[in-house]
């Protein structure tokens, strides 16, 4: 049958289409035809953000726990501008996102047009694909093809932006295109399996190091079967953490500038490092000549161009990693390593993860560690970036993929209240943590009031050092103790704050018996907002000074 | 990465890369945007379409540089290039366009 559609209704059916249930954005001048279609779709729910950046993350959210691309919305000029924060942040940790903005009508684009911006040309550097639509025909090829590249190979970000004449020009409809679906990826070769095979049959100290691609390809648990098989130490990146359980006898828990010193210590000893869809960043390897010196190194990922860049590899697999592990499994000889192991051990007696006062709830560690203890494994935890984001990396026992959301590569602090608030619309059955800090909560507070009008099951706990407190501690260890611009001198009243924004708040440090006020806050459902201060003068330790070799730790 | 200088003061030799790739506005943004963004310098630049103009090909002359290799794998990532073919410097496509460059 042939309807009559404009470029609006057809964008919202092709997303309708796609299986999209769940959309946040902001309207605005340019992409109202856009949502004049969007109310009247029956099957999608709008969430009205308060800040374009602050819908950016809400579809991050969305698609980290669903690993399935997410749409968010804004209109042209400072809407666009303000989404582009949070498309980088898709970008730098391989989320697959399809980001729709408005844009001034074709006739008008290039004359500095009210709120004309050049969308396509800002997105270039941060998308992993972007397209200029130039045709309602157009959005019938463009929109599946969005969702195919952002959910195919490397997952990223995907901006499609569309003129308002676009959008309002008609067009007769007869076919519907296929949904657009990640293309399955090319198989690793067989001769290079056999090799690597090989090469861990024959290593005497492997490790296995884990990056955020086992994640992104459902690939935790054949590593997990990997490791255990072959008896192989497993560390993970902060963006890998939970595809092992931390607490797994072979995990040996996040590598890199803020590890426990075993783990580093541990990889400076291997002989043979099987990297798997991990990216050599520079906060886990410190400096890279220094890093696994002695090791041959097995790479696999999915992005040919990750092969070779920062380390050079002696078996470089162009593959996706759950492929390559499912061939790799059978050809893995099962293998205790018993002196390995007994190394392994040693180190972590000798060279620990110290957590002090960790059954202590007002404490940076205890808070955490009291947290946990409220939930179960189903929970979702999301942090922002900071002092508290390490904390949490370091001391939450995550146990499942895909249940922590960090800000990885981009680091983006504002990153975790939004894309709480969209982990919470998709997967409304868990509860959603949320640790912040007092700097970074501040860059996306307004959406705590998203948070209320959505009613969504989220915790926020709020680590409240009234600083800046990386800043605060690189201040005080590399800058000699020259504090400046990293306290605050005014610091908000989060409760009240929080109140006012419409959601419950919690202030810890006025509980008589914070575990069990926790518990409480916890338990109850919808959004709360819990204030625990915490103490300016802790430092993440141990860390990997700037530019050092990993092995070089100072702090406790 | 403030190599960029000492890179390019060593270059040993030039490259000439030749990339084919859809042709519309954009393409050429995505293209050199690979190098602008690694501050590497493209040294010429030459593009014309090929066929019924729905693709273009793109000529770039470059210096030779430890990052190159990466920069080629970039290029292959992008959705819009359909290949990268890499030659030496001494591919006729520049020299015989040197007398359109004379001061």
């Amino acid at each position: 049958m042939t309807e009559t559609l404009t470029g609006a209704q057809i964008t919202i059916r092709l997303l309708e289409r796609q299986g999209i249930r769940t959309i946040a954005g902001i309207p605005g001048g340019a992409i109202l035809p856009i949502y004049d279609a969007l109310g009247q779709s029956t099957l999608i729910h709008h969430v009205l953000a308060r800040h374009e950046q602050g819908a950016g993350f809400m579809a991050q959210g969305m698609a980290r726990v669903s690993g399935q691309p997410a749409v968010c919305l804004a209109s042209s000029g400072p809407g666009a501008t303000n989404l582009l924060t949070a498309i980088a942040d898709a970008k730098l940790d391989s989320i697959p996102l399809v980001a729709i903005t408005g844009q001034v009508p074709r006739a008008m684009i290039g004359t500095d047009a009210f709120q004309e911006v050049d969308t396509y040309g800002l997105s270039i550097p941060i998308t992993k694909h972007n397209f200029l639509v130039n045709s309602a025909e157009e959005l019938l090829e463009v929109i599946p093809r969005a969702f195919e590249i952002a959910a195919s190979g490397r997952p990223g970000p995907v901006l499609i932006d569309i003129p308002k004449d676009v959008q309002t020009q008609a067009i007769e409809v007869a076919d519907w295109p296929a949904p657009g679906t990640a293309r399955p990826a090319a198989p690793a070769a067989p001769t290079q399996i056999a090799e690597a095979a090989a090469m861990i049959n024959e290593a005497q100290r492997p490790i296995l190091y884990l990056g955020g691609g086992v994640v992104h390809s459902g690939a935790s648990h054949l590593a997990v079967d990997l490791a255990e098989k072959a008896h192989l130490p497993t560390v993970m990146t902060l963006m890998a953490l939970g595809s092992m359980p931390v607490d797994h006898p072979l995990s040996l828990g996040m590598l890199g500038m803020h590890a426990a010193r075993y783990t580093n210590l541990a990889l400076d000893e291997c002989d043979l490092l099987i990297a798997v869809g991990a990216r050599f960043d520079d906060r886990a390897t410190g400096k890279v000549a220094a890093f696994c010196s002695q090791a041959k190194i097995i790479h696999i990922d999915i992005d040919p161009a990750e092969l070779d860049k920062i380390k050079t590899a002696n078996l470089a697999i162009g593959a996706d990693v759950g492929e390559a592990l499912t061939q790799l499994l059978p050809a893995v000889a099962e293998n205790t390593r018993k002196s390995w192991g007994d190394r392994i051990a040693a180190l972590r007696m000798e060279f620990p993860l110290h957590m002090p006062e960790a059954a202590n709830p007002r404490s940076h560690f205890g808070l955490i560690r009291t947290v946990a203890a409220c939930l179960d494994d189903s929970a979702i935890i999301a942090t922002d970036v900071g002092q508290h984001q390490m904390w949490v990396a370091q001391a939450y026992p995550l146990r499942r993929p895909r249940q922590w959301l960090t800000s990885g590569g981009l680091g983006t602090m504002g990153f975790g209240v939004p894309a709480a608030i969209g982990a919470a619309l998709a997967e409304p059955q868990r509860t959603v943590v949320c640790f912040t800090g007092d700097g970074s909560i501040m860059m996306n507070i307004q959406e705590l009031v998203t948070a209320a009008e959505e009613n969504v099951n989220l915790k926020i706990v709020l680590m409240d050092n009234a600083s800046l407190g990386l800043v605060h501690q690189q201040q005080t260890l590399f800058y000699g103790e020259r504090l400046f611009a990293s306290q605050f001198k005014v610091t908000p009243d989060f409760i009240k704050v929080a109140q006012g924004l419409g959601i419950a708040a919690l202030d810890l440090d006025l509980a008589a018996d914070p575990a069990a006020a926790l518990q409480e806050a916890i338990a109850r459902p919808g959004p709360c907002l819990i204030h625990a201060s915490i103490d300016v003068e802790q430092k993440v330790y141990p860390m990997v000074p700037p530019g050092a070799a990993n092995r070089e730790m100072i702090g406790a | 990465m403030n190599a960029t200088n000492r890179n390019e003061q060593t270059a040993l030799d030039r490259a000439v890369l030749e990339i084919d790739v859809n042709n519309h506005p954009g393409v050429m943004s995505h293209v050199v945007g690979l190098f602008s963004r690694r501050t590497y310098n493209v040294e010429g630049i030459l593009c014309l379409p090929v066929d019924d103009g729905a693709r273009s090909r793109i000529w770039l002359l470059l210096n030779e540089d430890q990052r190159l290799p990466q920069v080629i794998k970039q290029a292959e990532k992008l959705e819009d290039v359909i290949a990268v073919r890499r030659h030496a410097a001494d591919h006729a496509v520049f020299s015989q366009l040197e007398a359109f460059f004379q001061a």
